[in-house]
């Protein structure tokens, strides 16, 4: 495994700022949507749109790419601004976001918007699709692999340990679940509404391979990812350790903001804080 | 009427062999129950095209969408009870929604599961898949219309419901006959009356007309298998023909065909509709024979009611 480059730590880094940046400005135009679990997967999902997966933007349905599923999907505008500064679709788009007849739902909805992969905003939902298409490879002798976001508070769906066992069952080694672990939903820490924990004992008792990272930090999730690509005959986790809300100070670690929108005052505020940030 | 029985699952289970041969992206998904689904001929034959998902519904359903999405056609198949209860939302959000190329083969549906009573007899499975925007829902009348049906189902685009059941039916439709996705077929005309059936009901209205016959009255009988899309033209022009209208599904007589039926007539041509089905109770255990007669789903009731949409048609023309 080679040390990941400074250079495209730099680049990963700016992609990162720019795409908060986004997020916001998002938001801030449709007046409601889901800020806190956005920002806390940026790096996640930059680090997969601009490094790990294998894609062409101007073939969105390429029967050889990767795919990347985000379960909890009310962290769509994650995936939007993602999507569109990797060149899915014009940047000018995402202000469309949950308007009527935008491409740009809710909650991502597949066959509307080039690259997303899949419908999902029901949790529990996205790891099932995923085996499904892992299994669909491998039949296909396919060498694509499959990426499903995770939340932590998803992962007291039921249908979720389902999806684990029969992924382990069948051996899904192109595979790789990421929990974006940022300890928090809508009514409160994730211990005090339905603990979940302990999450890697569990993911390991149901026959994952589990790495548990710096969900903010491109040098682990660059290694944790090349890591996932050698665990072969196994599905891999990677627990993310993030902060909600992460790169706005008003929102870091704010439960309210799990589901609420920046007026433009606190929308600028957000993008200053971010354009400043290190 | 041939002698001849078969159950329609077993029906399924042998066209998936052919369909298996036909279409290498046929994969099959069952959750723990495909020795009674039937998906075991499809397994014996393409293990490595056959998933067994456990007891796992939800996650099956999942399953099938991610394999749909990477240009699989998928088979999801277990009881119907289970199929459309349990995995609600995800047939929903994860299949109909995106309109996914899955396809849903339910066996023992309906009360005719027998002994296994109220928590396996699916009463509502045509109601929750029907009222589901993009969803075709097919209820086939017999082995002959299930071989068929379910061919048209893998060679469609799109999410599909087929209603299976458990016990061997009398083979009706002969092998000349040609299921048509969307059409009612005209089995029998008549002039006094009309039934639109599906399922096993389909063989209760043949003998109710025959019954009734002897008597004088001639009862059209339409075979309904596809419930959604409905064949609207069909309905309208057999209610205009004979302004009285029986519906028979082993089925609850809310959200069904009856009220597909009568939805259509109550919009472009209203008349008598009596509603042949369960009516608002739950299952329970006993024979299959014994509920159908227990439950009003067996001739006589379907006699009863074409008399009482004769009697109200009179009525309403004097």
């Amino acid at each position: 495994m080679t040390e990941p480059q400074e250079e495209l730590i730099r680049e990963l880094e700016a992609k990162a700022k720019t795409i908060r940046k986004d997020i916001i400005k998002m938001l801030a135009e449709a007046g409601s949507g889901h800020p806190g679990g956005s920002l806390s997967s940026v790096e996640i999902v930059t680090a997969l749109y601009f490094n790990v997966l294998r894609l062409k933007p101007e073939e969105p349905l390429w029967q050889d790419r990767d795919r990347f599923i985000l379960s909890k999907g009310h962290a769509a505008p994650v995936l939007y601004a993602a999507l569109a500064e990797r060149g899915f679709f014009p940047v000018d788009e995402l202000l469309t976001l949950r308007k009527l007849g935008s491409r740009l739902q809710g909650h991502p909805a597949w066959g509307m918007l080039p690259g997303v992969e899949a419908s999902t905003g029901s949790l529990g939902q996205g790891l099932s699709i995923g085996l499904g298409m892992a299994l669909a490879g491998r039949l296909d002798q396919r060498d694509y692999r499959v990426y499903v976001l995770l939340g932590d508070g998803e992962s007291q769906e039921g249908q979720v340990w389902e999806a684990a066992m029969a992924a382990a069952h069948y051996r899904a080694g192109n595979l790789t679940a990421i929990l974006d672990y940022n300890g928090l939903q809508i009514d409160g820490p994730i211990e005090k509404v339905m603990s979940p924990l302990p999450l890697p004992d569990k993911w390991r008792a149901f026959g994952w391979e589990v790495r548990e990272v710096d969900g903010h930090n491109f040098r682990d999730l660059l290694t944790a990812f090349d890591w996932a690509k050698g665990v072969k005959d196994k599905p891999s986790m990677i627990i993310a350790h993030t902060i909600k809300g992460k790169g706005v100070s008003f929102m870091e670690g704010m439960v309210d903001w799990h589901g609420k929108a920046p007026n433009q005052k606190l929308a600028d505020q957000a993008l200053e804080e971010i354009g400043a940030g290190s | 009427m041939l002698e001849q029985k078969i159950s329609t699952r077993d029906a399924y289970g042998k066209v998936l062999v052919e369909l298996g041969r036909r279409y290498p992206e046929l994969v099959v998904l069952d959750a723990d129950l495909s020795k009674s689904t039937k998906t075991s001929e499809f397994a014996k034959h393409y293990p490595e095209r056959f998933f067994d998902m456990g007891i796992a519904e939800q996650n099956m359903m999942g399953t099938a969408a991610g394999l749909a999405l990477a240009g699989k056609i998928p088979c999801a198949s277990t009881f119907a009870v289970f199929a459309t209860g349990r995995a609600y939302d995800q047939i929903r959000n994860a299949i109909a929604y995106p309109g996914l190329n899955v396809k849903i083969v339910a066996s023992h549906a309906g009360i005719t599961v027998g002994e296994d009573g109220a928590t396996h007899q699916s009463i509502e499975d045509i109601s929750l898949m029907r009222t589901l925007p993009n969803m075709t829902v097919i209820v086939p009348a017999d082995a002959v219309e299930t071989a068929q049906a379910v061919t048209a189902a893998v060679e469609m685009r799109g999410p599909c419901y087929i209603r299976l059941g458990r016990p061997a039916v009398p083979v009706i439709l002969r092998d000349d006959y040609r299921f048509q996705l969307g059409k009612a077929a005209v089995l029998k005309e008549g002039k006094d009356a009309v039934v639109f059936a599906a399922g096993i009901m389909v063989h209760k209205a043949f003998e109710a007309a025959s019954v009734l016959e002897a008597e004088g009255v001639e009862v059209a009988v339409v075979n309904v298998s596809t419930i959604k899309p409905l064949d609207r033209e069909t309905i309208v022009k057999w209610a205009k023909k004979t302004r009285a209208v029986v519906t028979a599904e082993e089925h609850s007589i809310y959200g069904g065909l009856g009220s597909a039926v009568a939805e259509v007539l109550g919009e472009e041509y209203p008349v008598p509709v009596i509603r042949v089905g369960i009516k608002d109770r739950f299952g329970e255990s006993g024979s299959p024979d014994e509920l159908l007669t227990a439950f009003q789903l067996n001739t006589d009731s379907v006699v009863n009611a074409i008399k009482k949409a004769v009697c109200e048609k009179s009525r309403i023309a004097c």
